[in-house]
């Protein structure tokens, strides 16, 4: 579980997050929803580590991260699988050596075992006799899955994943989801995934906190979402007409 | 510079990232390097005996000229100029497009200590390929003031050979090669620093390798200088 209190951040004299506290579950996927520009990613960067909250504390199943030392803050991250807007896969290798990068760097385990290794994720994501190809020559949605596999080859008990449907076409961006879905329940891991895609929302939406203008306005799930009286979440979730009319 | 030594990887995995940069930083700018210095010092060649003609002036002060100025400026200085343009402009493209497409973040996130991971090989890399390519820079120069020199009748054989002995101060090897060791460490560390600091998008890493290059060739210019006054 990771639980964050009372987090604020600031850039200069902007402040981003004001005082955001809340609870994610292991085995659920926890979305931070919200519209461009109220700190969903800020405070995804404040808990994987990439920024550090002005106030405030993210706690790993007990842990302090915030104030962890350097040997506690790498610990922590190596249990850490990120799924990046853009995949973030390396350039210069192909999808096996991306996939295969967290256990070549991170573990001492054999040769054989890491490929059988990479194989296994790259069949739980989909994929298959893509390991020699390059990350340029992937589809948007393959560089998605392969980022995903390269997430959870390290047995990661955190998986985060930043917009994982931008620039997705519709079926694909279910596909992702249904995916991330899938293997938070398979391997019981704690998914935190930003997004503001209302499909994901419905689909996968577990557990849901709703950002505004960098505060926490709303927190439940995707049954209760549809049924809330506060004015902002509604014109985030109702924004489009396909939404207005199932409403 | 400290956080390059912090929170280290494998020796082995630094092992192989410092021999990928050496092939990189060394031997594919072998090609560049040698058009470069074979041209300078034919250039050199023709135009001191150009300078030096004269009934008073023996010919093998050619080939002197042409040791000296290879040796004590054209191979350190000129070929670092030509380092920092070609290697220097790569390395801050490079860290700067894996910072804007987050590559440098996906490290960080998995527990890398990323400067370390991405910088340390860059600068090893180029401190051991750098005083190479000098050593072949300044070969290549005098065989290419020799090849000029006898080609157009400036200078015979023999006597550019003679020159080349002709009082010759062994200390200036040394010395180019501290000066290399010293530009080698510029070019890769700033041009790293741009690269690896690079905020924004596409049109920033283009900013990113100007400024490396620019940064650079001044900082060199600088070290030059100061090496010239404290060594010699």
């Amino acid at each position: 579980m990771i639980e964050i209190k009372n987090i604020s951040k600031s850039f200069k004299d902007k402040q981003v997050l004001f005082n955001i506290s809340g609870k994610f579950e292991k085995g659920r996927t926890n979305l931070i929803i919200g519209a461009s520009g109220t700190g969903k990613s800020v405070l995804l960067k404040c808990l994987v580590g990439l920024l550090e909250p002005d106030v405030g504390s993210v706690l790993f199943d007990g842990r302090d991260f915030s104030s962890a030392n350097k040997k506690l803050t790498t610990e922590i991250r190596r249990e850490i699988g990120m799924l990046f807007q853009g995949s973030a896969l390396f350039d210069s290798k192909n999808v096996e050596e991306n996939v295969k990068f967290p256990l070549d760097i991170l573990t001492e385990t054999p040769e054989k075992e890491k490929l059988e290794k990479v194989n296994h994720c790259l069949e739980l994501v989909g994929l298959n006799k893509v390991n020699q190809k390059m990350p340029s020559e992937l589809s948007g949605g393959m560089k998605k899955r392969v980022g995903i596999a390269r997430a959870i080859v390290n047995d990661s008990k955190y998986l985060f994943c930043d917009e994982p449907n931008s620039g997705l076409d519709p079926l694909t961006a279910i596909k992702i989801d249904d995916l991330i879905l899938e293997l938070t329940q398979k391997l019981n891991t704690t998914t935190i995934v930003v997004t503001h895609d209302m499909n994901s929302v419905v689909e996968i939406g577990e557990y849901i906190m709703f950002l505004h203008e960098g505060k926490k306005l709303w927190e439940g799930n995707n049954k209760k979402i549809l049924k809330t009286n506060i004015k902002e979440l509604n014109e985030f979730v109702f924004s489009n007409k396909l939404m207005k009319k199932i409403k | 510079m400290i956080s390059l030594l912090e929170r280290r990887e494998k020796f082995r995995t630094y092992f192989s990232l410092t021999i990928n940069e050496c092939i990189k930083i060394g031997y594919d700018s072998l090609f560049i390097v040698s058009i470069v210095s074979i041209f300078m010092g034919a250039v050199t060649t023709i135009q001191t005996a150009f300078n030096l003609v004269g009934p008073l002036i023996p010919d093998y002060v050619i080939s002197l000229v042409v040791r000296d100025m290879t040796l004590l400026e054209l191979s350190p200085t000129i070929i670092a100029i030509v380092f920092a343009g070609k290697v220097g402009s790569n390395i801050a493209g490079e860290l700067g497009t894996m910072r804007i497409t987050e590559q440098i973040d996906a490290l960080e996130v998995m527990g890398v200590n990323s400067s370390s991971y991405l910088v340390l090989p860059k600068i090893i890399a180029s401190l051991l390929m750098f005083p190479i390519l000098v050593i072949i820079s300044a070969t290549l120069a005098i065989g290419g003031g020799y090849l000029a020199g006898v080609l157009t009748d400036v200078i015979t054989g023999q006597e550019y050979i003679y020159g080349l002995r002709y009082e010759f101060n062994p200390f200036n090897i040394p010395f180019a090669l501290v000066k290399s060791y010293v530009f080698a460490f510029i070019v890769a560390s700033i041009s790293s620093f741009q690269g690896y600091y690079t905020s924004g998008g596409a049109l920033e890493v283009g900013k990113s390798s100007t400024n490396a290059v620019t940064n650079s060739c001044i900082a060199i210019l600088i070290a030059d200088y100061v090496l010239a006054q404290v060594l010699l």
